[in-house]
């Protein structure tokens, strides 16, 4: 009997039926894509994009150079060199990030004691050629100048956190 | 060769006559194809919640074009290997032949490229040569993936026309005449799709096989055979298997329409719909079964070949045996079963 209503079941192709009608239903049902170099996913603040190196706001540099990122990094891609500079306070001389062997795992950031490294909310950073990738000094501070009202608001929002 | 046929000036006339209908009806018919191919990405991506290809142009609609060009400036390789004339030849086949077959499909009253008294006998030859253009090619290309392809191809186009053939004899049976223009007369009070529902139902899903498409795409089954009979092709050759494959999708919906869904009628002889030309009314009925091609698709996981080859063998030959029995047995019952003329 139960073999008998199952043969009638596919006789009369009812689940076919049943799953056309679902695809059916979903022709017309809002769609999910993003199309994304027109619109963008919100971002989280916590967000670990493209790194920066932040300044105070007289424009004087946050790092110290005491090299916990360095030393944290699991990825190795951070080198930095230091020298205290004529007026006494120590400064870097020198900060790598080889972007291409960053894995982004946040350690930095979280190892700086004065939210100097700070990974940003930007991930539009691809380049043409791997040279282009091995971030400097100059271009983690221009990077930090240009971010700073975005970094800034997150760490604010992030600090109850912290 | 005597050219005389063709230099006298009247059969000049017929010659340009029928080559402006081929025109007529293969330009579009090839435009037809590149859109579809825009409309099933377009339909699919929609029922999965995706946008689809909405960038080229006004709704995608230059798609197409990219899509052309793209597979013209690549370079044809032939493998080494390969059988090259056999390999050359294979998709060249599949594209005629899914283009000569629309010469029978009549479009209105009158518009038939020609007219010929076996339309539905020649449409079937054309369908069933169409799996040599794919063994060709599986064979051609040395490679165990489209050889298997291929195989499976053959194997299944194969137990599909048994049905196909059963299903369209027992619509002949009701109409009497070999020709599609009749046929299409003869649906002039009911759509055969009404009274012959199942046998609809199993023409289409064997039209589906029969065209390789999902859930029967195992010839090209690109989880077990990366692109089946069409993985060696790059280029033009490509794009000729595909632009065949294509074709034949619409013919099979062509040739669901004449049999089963009124050809050129419409929908009913009442005034807003019997203003409407023949030729739309084809076209929205094709384009109407090319929708379930797509959405069917979107809808079902593909067979596996066992279950294949029993859906064919096991329940279709013996239901559409049947079926026919039944048909043949009401008309004689009723009076209604053609006579053969002497």
């Amino acid at each position: 009997m139960l073999n008998l209503f199952k043969y009638l079941k596919s006789f009369f192709l009812l689940e076919l039926t049943k799953g056309l009608s679902l695809t059916l239903k979903y022709l017309f049902k809002r769609k999910v894509t993003i199309n994304y170099p027109h619109e963008k996913n919100p971002i989280s603040s916590r967000f670990r994009g493209e790194h920066a190196l932040r300044r105070y706001s007289n424009g004087e540099e946050r790092c110290i150079a005491c090299k916990l990122c360095e030393a944290v990094c699991p990825a190795q891609a951070i080198v930095i060199e230091a020298e205290p500079r004529p007026d006494g306070s120590r400064r870097t001389t020198r900060y790598d990030i080889d972007m291409t062997k960053c894995i982004y795992c946040g350690f930095c950031q979280e190892a700086c004691p004065v939210d100097a490294i700070v990974e940003g909310p930007n991930f539009e950073f691809s380049t043409e050629t791997r040279q282009e990738l091995f971030y400097d000094k100059e271009r983690l501070l221009a990077n930090g100048d240009r971010w700073e009202e975005e970094i800034s608001k997150n760490l604010q929002k992030e600090s109850i956190h912290r | 060769m005597d050219l005389t046929f063709i230099t006298s000036n009247n059969n000049i006339l017929i010659v340009l006559e029928s080559i402006l209908k081929i025109l007529i009806v293969l330009l579009p018919l090839l435009l037809f194809v590149a859109y579809l191919t825009l409309a099933e990405r377009r339909i699919i991506g929609f029922m999965q919640l995706r946008k689809g290809p909405n960038v080229v142009g006004l709704f995608g609609l230059l798609q197409p074009w990219a899509d052309a060009l793209k597979l013209l400036s690549k370079e044809t390789i032939l493998p080494t290997g390969s059988s090259k004339t056999v390999f050359i030849i294979a998709p060249m086949l599949t594209f005629i032949l899914s283009m000569i077959a629309w010469s029978v499909i009549p479009f209105s009253e009158t518009f038939v490229i020609s007219d010929i008294n076996v339309g539905i006998l020649y449409l079937f030859a054309i369908s069933s040569l169409g799996v040599y253009g794919i063994i060709m090619g599986g064979w051609a290309s040395n490679s165990k993936y489209a050889f298997l392809g291929a195989l499976r191809s053959a194997a299944q186009m194969v137990s599909y026309e048994v049905s196909i053939g059963f299903v369209m004899v027992s619509v002949l049976l009701c109409v009497g005449s070999l020709n599609l223009g009749d046929i299409i007369e003869a649906q002039r009070n009911m759509w055969f799709a009404i009274p012959l529902f199942p046998m609809f139902i199993v023409f289409f899903i064997s039209t589906l096989a029969e065209t390789n498409r999902a859930p029967f795409d195992l010839p090209e089954g690109e989880s077990e055979l990366v692109a089946g009979y069409m993985v060696e092709y790059s280029s033009m050759s490509f794009a000729l298997f595909f632009l065949g494959e294509y074709a034949n999708m619409i013919l099979m919906s062509a040739m669901t329409s004449v049999l089963f869904l009124g050809g050129w009628l419409p929908l009913f002889d009442i005034a807003p719909f019997n203003l409407i030309p023949g030729p739309i009314w084809l076209i929205i009925k094709i384009s109407l079964c090319l929708f379930v091609f797509l959405w069917v698709r979107a809808t079902t996981p593909r067979y596996r070949y066992d279950q294949l080859m029993r859906l064919g063998w096991k329940v279709f030959l013996p239901f559409s045996l049947l079926w026919l029995v039944l048909t043949a047995g009401f008309l004689v019952y009723t009076g209604n079963a053609p006579v053969i003329y002497q």
